[in-house]
């Protein structure tokens, strides 16, 4: 099933990228392929079949809540594109 | 047409931990400077993994426990994608299929009646950065960030969409408010946003099974912004139904300023998550052994306390559910209340008398200066001091209140107070007699008008002793003898 036009473009806005219409066409074929690749599990019998997220079977481990000293300030903010103040900075995003 | 009202309530809790929900950063963001609790983890740098804070989970099983639900030995997170520069990591950890605590309830009353309100879920995930906008409108209209918050334990709880009025809506609150204060699992200050609310509130004919749509709102920032943006949520769409128009499905932020909701749609078309489990986090597997020792670690909530007042101090149903609302005035009432204790079992007229002032004088005064209980510069052991000064017939119970007003200005023992300003009351008989016949020599009309039939001059009189002693003779026994003194003169 070939992805249609708009996803491709919801897809892109979901990640922030601009696309031209050559490359709406090209990652839309190229995203189309990687879905029918995936559309083999399908074929698979999964009744039963408990679903997971992991396949490693690992379960995780928790540590105690106990602090410790963070980075030094200007350590947090040294690979800041932009920074004003103590704080980084951004482009407006007020919503209303 | 009639309609009935569909409420389902989101509340997010700052969890008070140490340290954050994924890393060693301390929690204490709210007296920090900007960006100064932030590691590589915060800022999801390359290579950074995020380890789970265990308190932070036993806090969420502690608060799902006392909201009797069940707790699933396997749990996970997931990862909440939405590009926000909130968040660093351009994603949130969050619990989306499979949360810490399942289906429980909470038991209300409001509008009179009593209610149980089933709670969906409990979950956890961290908190986001704080934005600051700047330049509004202007050509250099920019964002500012601070990460301190963000990575900071928040619980979710989400209830099912049984409450029908905003009056309701605000019950609950009040309820979760207290357990989460009495489990002391957060500070829970709406203010300082560590106790917040988002709602869920459609309208359907009354009758009609199906759910009308929703509107979901937020920026309510404290229970009676939840209360009034409800109320007036509720009548907008009423509103827009009656005119036979329809409710759109949108997010609604509710303005304190301008008393109104207003639409936000443009957050409306970013929202695709794309939850998946999270790639960094492995399931999370909960012993039964755990739950059971954090079940039994669970310490008496309000309605258990409530009915304990009502037996261990005999205390009116009201008075308790008053007292028991907040834990800090629970505590301090039992603090008040419990050195007095003198006969191994509390003295019953004096416990009553505790609530009476509590309620009663220093709620006032608090509420005058707009201080919590906890931050009563007088102490409950003042507080009973005082008290035990009116028992002794030392005080009047006005002068008492002059006392307490001054302890509460000055922080000061109500004894010294009492000694200092020579509140002391006269309870002596011949130095009140004195005092009653030296006004019923100087008032001659008054003593006339009495004899004449006309009662009230006896108040006056009364009144004129009251004030010549400064208000320190014993006004019951100023009133008898001046009664028997002019039954004399008849």
């Amino acid at each position: 099933m070939p992805l249609e036009r708009s996803e491709v473009k919801h897809i892109a806005s979901l990640a922030r990228i601009g696309l031209t219409e050559d490359e709406i066409m090209m990652f839309g074929d190229q995203l189309s392929q990687i879905l029918e690749q995936f559309e083999v599990l399908n074929e698979l019998d999964t009744t039963g079949v408990t679903p997971t997220g992991h396949a490693g079977g690992l379960q995780t481990v928790m540590r105690d809540d106990q602090a410790q000293d963070s980075l030094d300030h200007d350590d947090v903010l040294k690979n800041a594109p932009r920074r004003e103040g103590e704080f980084f900075r951004v482009n407006s995003v007020l919503e209303e | 047409m009639e309609y009935e009202t569909v409420i389902g309530l989101e509340v997010h809790v700052q969890l008070q931990t140490q340290s954050k929900m994924f890393c060693s950063c301390r929690a204490d963001y709210q007296t920090a400077a900007a960006n100064t609790r932030v590691c590589p983890v915060c800022l999801g740098l390359p290579g950074t993994l995020p380890v789970i804070n265990k308190k932070a989970v036993e806090f969420t099983i502690m608060t799902g426990l006392a909201l009797g639900c069940s707790i699933p030995n396997l749990t996970k997170f997931d990862r909440k994608n939405y590009p926000y520069p909130d968040l660093m990591k351009g994603y949130q950890i969050s619990q989306y299929d499979m949360p810490l605590a399942i289906d429980g309830q909470l038991a209300i009353s409001a509008d009179d009646q009593d209610r149980i309100v089933r709670v969906e879920r409990v979950h956890l995930e961290e908190d986001v950065s704080k934005l600051q906008h700047v330049g509004e409108g202007s050509d250099d209209s920019h964002s500012l960030v601070d990460v301190n918050r963000s990575g900071v334990p928040l619980m979710e709880v989400v209830s099912h969409p049984d409450l029908r009025t905003p009056e309701e809506a605000r019950s609950y609150l009040t309820k979760l408010h207290s357990i989460i204060q009495y489990l002391g699992v957060s500070t829970a200050n709406a203010q300082d946003g560590s106790f917040r609310c988002d709602a869920n509130i459609s309208l359907r004919p009354i009758g009609q099974k199906d759910y009308g749509t929703k509107a979901e709102i937020k920026n309510m920032n404290s229970l009676r912004a939840v209360f009034m943006a409800l109320s007036h949520e509720q009548d907008r769409q009423k509103k827009v139904l009656d005119s036979g128009e329809r409710v759109i499905q949108e997010t609604r932020g509710w303005s304190e300023y301008r008393n109104v909701t207003y639409s936000q749609r443009s957050k409306e078309e970013a929202h695709d998550y794309r939850y998946f489990p999270e790639p960094d986090l492995p399931p999370l597997v909960i012993e039964d052994s755990w739950i059971e020792e954090i079940q039994n670690k669970l310490p008496e909530l309000a309605d258990d306390r409530l009915t304990r007042f009502t037996v261990q101090y005999g205390l009116p149903e009201y008075d308790a559910r008053l007292l028991t609302n907040s834990k800090d005035m629970a505590d301090y009432y039992e603090r008040a209340t419990g050195p007095n204790d003198s006969r191994g079992k509390p003295d019953k007229r004096f416990a009553k008398n505790v609530s009476n002032w509590i309620l009663g004088d220093l709620s006032r005064l608090l509420h005058l200066e707009d201080r919590q209980i906890c931050e009563s510069p007088v102490s409950p052991e003042n507080l009973a001091e005082l008290i035990d000064l009116v028992d002794k017939d030392i005080v009047s119970v006005s002068m008492a209140k002059t006392v307490l007003e001054e302890a509460f200005e000055s922080g000061g023992s109500p004894a010294q107070i009492v000694q200092e300003k020579g509140y002391t009351q006269i309870s002596d008989t011949s130095a009140v007699e004195t005092a009653v016949g030296e006004a019923i020599d100087a008032n001659p009309q008054a003593v006339s008008d009495y004899r004449g039939g006309k009662e009230t001059a006896a108040k006056f009189l009364v009144g004129q002793v009251m004030k010549n002693t400064k208000g320190q003779a014993k006004p019951d026994l100023v009133n008898k003898l001046i009664i028997a003194a002019l039954e004399k003169l008849k």
